[in-house]
């Protein structure tokens, strides 16, 4: 915390609003250092809101900060608290400099439901950019809220936010390991599945309802698919030897994964079902990590076939495999950017293991990261943020970086050690 | 704790012992331990509802192995940086356990390979993997059939964390030999 104590007031009065809040303690939460260069100047007017429950207007405006894209006004010194576009004394707004503003209500509805109705106005032009109105359950006031932000976001810089998705990651913590499951601001944190063995490696289903991950809790590797609002679980992949490394396809119909069922760890297909194992990838080699484009015709992985740890390709039907990255002698963890154009990678950089982004029609990588033993990258849904573990100390935590590599986040939570975060989809 | 945590219905996973190799089971009992309804309101137009699952370990029987004077208790055999070649001072501890193996036909052991926690976790798991194996041809040479080894890894997952010298390291650089039902 003390290396951004000095980096920016905004995360001052961000990190007073997460500490004001109840549920801050249990919370991941997140420090932000640097900023976009051309972030759209937004006041988010206090809402008119009935309910006592978490502030809408806080959370909104910090997932809007947190996006980097936006520079989100102090309203304080405004008198005026506008709810609805007919309220709106423009003059006021628009001498506070705001391109944009917010404004909106919370009402309690009979039936323990609550209405929030949000307009977002053209300070400017004065009109009106977008209006929603949701009827929901008390319970869904955060997400309620992470939508607006992206409705914002969506309006303001025609790329869709990322506000209101979920990220998973794995919470060692008592000697218990956890997989769960947070907003993508680190707040509501829930607990998927616990076990006194490890839990590593897992990926959403591309519709955001299942969680595919390895357990050890038969001490071996063995891949589990459960689903989130049941909690019923499958075994998906239970060979002798190790399964591991599930990684769903863009469809959701089948997985890569990783099996030492007939020799060394190699990757294999299996339908979502667990029927229909194929073996893709042969060599005498390490082939690990599978994942796969976003157009589901390859699957990358990495392999030491060539001597040192390096990133293939391989038709999603099978063949010759070919080698994606030259530059550096250790590249592992392939991740696809959504548009399919960057992989997001580890690589060891004189020994510091760090996040990596190579272009793939260049072949021109950046390094993101600034961590010694970083792991785990994936990507936002919109592909503007990456998260990944990272360390202090022995204890893990989590990070985001733009894929710009301008702005960057961290993540802690109180007591645990955290690590192999992957960002979910956008929650419908 | 958060409310939703705090509400979610308790499950206890009753798990059946290890076995090796089926395609797919059937997924694992689940026994509802709550009396009543979740605290929290059912509500089914909450996509982020969560419902959460806890596994509790059962260790089965006792075991002869684990008489602490016995050479069969000792289940670690430590490797060189970046080797999987076992070395000649665990000769007598594999000879061990192999002769128990062939005595005991039934008797089944895992060879769980571990990484030290540098590179990444898959990866870690894939080289673990390679120093089980070794030791598995180990007991190999010495006439105990396949059928009773499993050769797993458990990568870096069993490894010390914030090792800074290979005094550290070198702990995390090993085969454990494990028993099932052990």
């Amino acid at each position: 915390m003390n290396i951004l104590k000095l980096t920016a007031l905004k995360w001052v009065i961000y990190c007073s609003v997460l500490l004001s809040s109840a549920l801050a303690h249990a919370a991941l939460e997140i420090e932000i250092s640097g900023g976009g260069a051309q972030q759209v100047p937004i006041a988010i007017v206090p809402f008119a809101q009935a309910n006592t429950q978490d502030n809408i207007s806080n959370i909104i405006a910090a997932d809007l900060r947190r996006s980097g894209m936006f520079r989100v006004l102090e309203t304080g010194g405004v008198v005026s608290r506008p709810s609805d576009i007919a309220q709106i004394k423009y003059a006021e707004w628009a001498a506070l400099q705001a391109q944009a503003m917010a404004v909106g209500t919370v009402e309690v509805l009979p039936g323990n439901r609550l209405k929030v109705s949000f307009k977002l106005a053209d300070v400017l032009k004065q009109t009106q950019l977008a209006g929603m109105e949701y009827n929901i359950a008390p319970s869904q006031l955060r997400l309620t809220a992470h939508k607006i932000a992206d409705v914002i976001y969506q309006k303001l810089t025609g790329e869709i936010g990322n506000a209101a998705s979920r990220i998973a990651y794995i919470n060692k913590a008592k000697g218990r390991y956890a997989l769960q499951v947070a907003d993508a601001d680190g707040e509501n944190p829930q607990t998927v599945v616990s076990s006194a063995e490890p839990i590593i490696s897992p990926d959403w289903s591309p519709d955001g309802t299942k969680i595919a991950y390895v357990s050890f809790e038969k001490k071996k590797p063995v891949i589990y698919i459960q689903s989130l609002m049941t909690g019923q679980r499958m075994i998906l992949a239970n060979f002798k030897g190790n399964n591991s490394a599930p990684a769903w396809s863009p469809d959701g119909t089948k997985l890569a994964i990783v099996l030492t069922y007939a020799a060394n760890s190699q990757v294999y297909i299996i339908n979502a079902d667990g029927t229909d194992l194929k073996l893709l990838t042969k060599s005498s080699a390490i082939d690990t990590e599978p994942t796969w484009s976003p157009d589901a015709k390859w699957i990358y992985f990495s392999s030491d076939r060539g001597g040192s740890p390096q990133i293939y390709k391989v038709s999603a039907m099978g063949g010759e495999a070919q080698r994606v990255t030259f530059e550096g002698s250790y590249n592992l963890s392939p991740h696809f950017s959504p548009d399919g154009k960057q992989l997001a990678m580890i690589r060891n950089d004189g020994g510091k293991f760090r996040v990596a982004l190579q272009d793939l029609s260049s072949g021109q990588v950046q390094l993101l990261s600034e961590g010694t033993q970083d792991e785990s990258p994936s990507f936002a849904p919109n592909g503007r943020m990456l998260l990944y573990a990272t360390r202090i100390g022995i204890r893990g935590t989590l990070a985001a970086v733009s894929s710009d590599g301008r702005i960057k986040q961290r993540l802690s939570e109180s007591g645990g050690d955290v690590r192999e975060p992957t960002w979910g989809p956008i929650i419908n | 704790m958060n409310k939703k945590l705090l509400g979610s219905l308790m499950l206890a996973l009753v798990l059946t012992a290890c076995k090796s190799a089926p395609m797919v089971e059937k997924p694992a009992a689940v026994e509802d331990k709550s009396a009543s309804a979740p605290k929290a309101p059912a509500n089914g137009a909450d996509s982020s509802a969560i419902k959460e699952v806890v596994i509790d370990s059962q260790s089965t029987g006792n075991s002869p192995l684990k008489d602490p004077s016995n050479i069969l208790s000792k289940r670690n055999i430590y490797f060189d940086f970046d080797s999987d070649a076992v070395k000649a001072e665990f000769r007598p501890l594999i000879e061990a356990h192999a002769k128990y193996l062939l005595a005991h036909a039934d008797a089944k052991v895992a060879l769980q390979g571990n990484a030290d926690e540098r590179g990444t976790r898959e990866y870690n798991l894939a080289l673990g993997q390679r120093r089980s194996v070794s030791v598995k041809k180990s007991l190999n040479l010495l006439g105990v059939q396949d059928k009773q080894i499993e050769t797993v890894s458990y990568g870096e997952e069993k490894a010390t964390a914030g090792c800074t010298n290979d005094a550290c390291y070198k702990l995390n650089r090993r085969v454990d030999i494990a028993y099932e039902n052990d």
